[in-house]
């Protein structure tokens, strides 16, 4: 498993891990960022992506 | 012997390349040269949130992944030359690096106003963390501010320095902020919101000179008007960093000129083999829009051509079956913006200065909104303050167009 983490300090919301893993992170309808804090191996590489296209750099892979 | 690549320039674009090439399997000898000292980090933060706090390089840099442990940086030592036939670059500490796969990634620079009595402390730009470091250090409470440029990032700077207590005068010669990307309704509007914040414009003008013995403590307009500062931040436009590329025969009249496998492209049209084009300095035609190449400055793009590159490099270099293939196919990123002003929200997708004609498609005007943007009536930008789901439905129709 991969834990996902998300510093709700730095998201502003914008969605775009939404696009790239979206069994991970969803905008809920307030538009605010929900996410599944663990996932399958399989799912590191959508996972990696949402990291790469965070405008904030607010999401990491904990190892 | 095994392969090697040198990728010169090492922010986003240039980190991104390096593990896209090893996620494609790529085994060969990475190494990064940087002109700045500092490890990759993001941007972005440097005119919004980390201006506003404590700026330092743990705050902004990226993480490295462990399939970049084993590249080489190379930093503090910018690119000098590259000898495109005998494949190796040159360092300006007269390093020499020999490559069969290169990588260009080295970006912008911020240009900076010449003026006859420029020679004053007190001027900033905003690219680098230090440029940042240097920057947060003036503003203070009282400090009066001066912003050239009405862009992206001159607008946050001046909401930034607002925060911070400043007096903010922004200067440019655009007839509103942000208009290029956003259109005249917009940015009138956002313009609004700026003064009601308390800057204020001095648009359609230029800086002619600065006023102060050592200390900077006037700036002149072209009209003649004074404005006493403190600070002068020039938030204008950039410089490509190409000289390195002077004594090749690469397209480097604006960018470095790419095919659409981000192959860097001569003056006579043709690609070169092995020599690759990452980021802002990239100018590729996207399918998205037309045939024309463009160099796109947005956040996202050395992302994706960083991606792109590490995908047909390695390809390449192992002499895949697939590499013709992989080459010829469609790159079609989706230009990406955000920019945090304030309270606000704005982001954007497509290519909205394109546009011939906008419309408000949701929200009010003076409230959370999306503006789409349409040439010859097919939608080609859409721009919202707020209501990330409302643009979300445009991002996804500006995709299947």
């Amino acid at each position: 498993m991969i834990n996902v983490d998300v510093d709700m300090d730095k998201c502003q919301h914008y969605g775009q891990c939404v696009f790239e893993a979206p069994d991970i992170f969803k905008l809920n309808e307030n538009d605010k960022l929900e996410f599944v804090a663990t996932a399958d191996d399989s799912r590191r590489s959508e996972v990696e992506s949402a990291v790469d296209v965070c405008p904030m750099q607010a999401i990491s892979i904990v190892e | 012997m095994s392969k090697s690549v040198v990728i010169v320039g090492a922010s986003m674009g240039g980190l991104r390349a390096a593990e896209a090439l090893r996620n494609n399997g790529f085994e060969g000898q990475v190494t990064v040269i940087g002109a700045e000292v500092h490890a990759p980090y993001n941007r972005p933060p440097l005119s919004k949130e980390v201006l506003a706090k404590e700026v330092t390089h743990d705050a902004v840099a990226f993480k490295l992944r462990t399939q970049v442990e084993d590249v080489i940086w190379h930093l503090g030592d910018p690119a000098t030359s590259v000898d495109l036939q005998t494949q190796v670059v040159t360092t300006n500490s007269g390093k020499a690096f020999d490559y069969d796969g290169l990588v260009i990634a080295s970006g912008l620079r911020p240009r900076v106003l010449d003026l006859p009595n420029g020679k004053l402390s007190g001027r900033h730009t905003v690219r680098t963390l230090d440029d940042a470091i240097g920057l947060r250090a003036e503003l203070v409470p009282g400090a009066k501010v001066v912003v050239a440029g009405a862009g992206f990032i001159g607008c946050e700077v001046a909401a930034t320095a607002r925060g911070l207590g400043c007096e903010v005068t922004n200067v440019a010669i655009d007839s509103f902020p942000m208009i290029r990307p956003l259109g005249k309704t917009l940015a009138a509007e956002l313009q609004r919101r700026h003064e009601s914040q308390g800057v204020s414009f001095r648009l359609g003008h230029g800086i002619k000179d600065l006023a102060g013995t050592d200390f900077l403590t006037e700036v002149i307009l072209d009209d003649g008007e004074l404005l006493e500062a403190t600070v002068l931040v020039e938030a204008i436009s950039s410089h490509c960093n190409v000289e390195w590329l002077a004594n090749t025969n690469l397209d480097i009249s604006n960018g470095v000129l790419t095919d659409s496998a981000l192959r860097a492209i001569t003056t006579d049209g043709n690609p070169v083999e092995g020599v690759y084009v990452v980021g802002d300095l990239a100018r590729f035609a996207n399918p998205l829009f037309d045939d024309e190449a463009r160099r796109i400055e947005h956040w996202n793009i050395p992302t994706e051509t960083g991606k792109r590159v590490g995908a047909v490099l390695s390809a390449y270099l192992s002499q895949a079956d697939n590499f013709a293939e992989l080459a010829a196919q469609p790159f079609t990123p989706l230009p990406t913006f955000w920019s945090d002003q304030y309270d606000m929200k704005v982001q954007g997708f497509g290519m909205p200065g394109l546009a011939d004609r906008y419309e408000l498609v949701a929200g009010e005007l003076t409230d959370e909104l999306v503006m789409a943007y349409f040439r010859n009536d097919v939608l080609i930008g859409v721009v919202g303050i707020g209501m990330t789901a409302e643009v979300m439905k445009y991002r996804k129709q500006l995709l299947s167009t």
